[in-house]
């Protein structure tokens, strides 16, 4: 693969995400099969490929949701090794958005976006409700502040879970098919503050479905198939003539 | 035959015996709650000797006639050197006893919380015990409210063993004065008159918190 060869030129400042040989299995099965993954300071990755393909796997690596069987991934310079100290320093900068949202449900809104700061980083309760209040407004549920999660569409659920992700003011955020469990309707409002972040320069990998965010958004189409990476590069490229008979007949499938 | 006014001479010391029972039960399930708790955060810990310490509580006191227990802590703690009195005695025997139900009851309210939950959580950096405290337990214990108020009740009930311990609650009273008037249906059905007054406020009570709970969530 020649592109491993490019990347691994590229000045090492600049990456911020370093996988190497990551290998990944559950019991006797391998998921992960050797991936090799360098992503840059304010690169948007868009992960693709059918269920299946270990791409969700690979993600929830990232932020060691999944322990890893072989290989190595660094954050911003920090191996991600067996220490637990390190493991919660990981967490920190790397920010998650789940498909099926996980808001807690005990808490309103503000809550929500504000438990994280509040626990993990020890600022005053008046300066995460701070925190918490802009980042409300820029997903554009000023209004909602007080409700409870279960009062709120699943579009809405999910941009209060960016907001919750991004109060631990992240470096990389990491999107686990944002959109799948949301009704077609309210899909556009979640990709619009996705798209709104992208534009400000954060880094983010985004496992999705959506090949129009794909197209549009990412700086790089990566497709997986069988725990490996089988074609990535720009999604131009990559979606519009892609070289595998594989990504060619997904690229059908999901038409 | 009945005579009921008979009751009405000593109401008060009934009703003297009625708060001792709350009090009994209070201490008790409170003493249940904490115990409880700690069992079931062993339980689910991944840490053999703490599980298997609270499976060996759980099945030694689940196992076991509660008359038993209480007799072992009154009678037999003394012979050891340990002296408790009837009441505080009785307080320990009924509060562990409750604790080893009350652990299967979190524990089955920790499970119920979706996994999704422990891993938002995680991937906010949160340690093992700030996500217990602050996202599972206080979920679980929202789940948990129903059967924790069946143990409450219970225990109002249960509580009444303490009286073959010397404890001056409603049915040790109840006994004395229905021997010595010779009136026992109109004692017993005082005394049961009482019971099921402090059930049905308690019920009433677990039903409000229950439901000013649920308001919150799902």
């Amino acid at each position: 693969m020649s592109n491993r060869a490019v990347e691994a030129k590229r000045d090492n400042n600049q990456s911020i995400i370093v996988v190497k040989d990551l290998h990944k299995s559950f019991g006797n099965l391998e998921v992960l099969k050797g991936i090799d993954l360098i992503v840059n300071r304010g690169e948007v990755v868009s992960l693709i490929g059918a269920s299946g393909s270990g791409k969700s796997t690979l993600l929830r690596c990232l932020n060691r949701l999944e322990t890893i069987s072989g290989g190595a991934i660094t954050i911003d310079g920090i191996p991600l090794n067996e220490s637990l100290k390190h493991v919660s320093q990981f967490r920190r900068e790397v920010g998650m958005v789940f498909q099926q949202f996980n808001l807690f449900p005990h808490m309103t809104v503000l809550e929500n976006v504000m438990e994280a700061p509040i626990q993990v980083n020890k600022v005053t309760k008046d300066e995460a409700r701070k925190i918490a209040v802009n980042l409300l407004e820029k997903v554009g549920l000023s209004e909602k502040q007080d409700v409870y999660p279960r009062k709120l569409s699943g579009g809405q659920q999910q941009r209060v879970a960016i907001a919750r992700a991004l109060a631990m003011n992240p470096k990389i955020m990491l999107f686990d098919e944002p959109t799948s469990a949301l009704d077609p309707e309210l899909v556009g409002e979640v990709l619009q503050v996705m798209k709104q972040l992208a534009k400000e320069g954060m880094t983010m990998v985004v496992v999705t479905h959506e090949m129009q965010f794909a197209r549009e958004v990412a700086d790089r189409v990566i497709f997986m198939h069988n725990g490996l990476i089988e074609e990535q590069g720009n999604p131009q490229e990559v979606l519009v003539n892609p070289n595998s008979e594989r990504l060619k007949s997904f690229l059908r499938m999901i038409k | 035959m009945l005579d009921f006014s008979l009751v009405s001479d000593f109401i008060g010391f009934l009703l003297e015996a009625s708060v001792v029972t709350i009090e009994l039960s209070l201490f008790a399930i409170v003493l249940g709650l904490i115990l409880g708790l700690i069992a079931a955060l062993m339980k689910i810990s991944n840490i053999k000797p703490l599980m298997w310490l609270a499976d060996f509580y759980i099945w030694v006191i689940r196992g076991t006639p509660i008359l038993v227990q209480i007799f072992l802590v009154y009678y037999g703690l003394p012979q050891v050197g340990i002296e408790l009195g009837a009441f505080s005695s009785s307080v320990i025997a009924l509060g562990v006893n409750a604790g080893a139900y009350i652990a299967e009851i979190y524990r089955g309210g920790i499970m119920s919380v979706p996994k999704g939950q422990t891993e938002a959580a995680e991937s906010l950096g949160m340690t093992y015990t700030t996500i217990m405290r602050r996202i599972v337990l206080p979920q679980a214990f929202r789940v948990s409210i129903p059967a924790l108020g069946n143990q409450a009740i219970s225990m109002l009930k249960d509580s009444s063993i303490a009286s073959l311990v010397t404890v001056s609650e409603l049915m040790m009273v109840s006994q004395r004065f229905a021997a010595t008037n010779y009136a026992f249906i109109e004692f017993y059905i005082t005394a049961a008159a009482l019971y099921l007054l402090m059930t049905t406020f308690l019920s009433y009570f677990l039903k409000k918190l229950e439901f000013r709970m649920s308001q919150s969530e799902r």
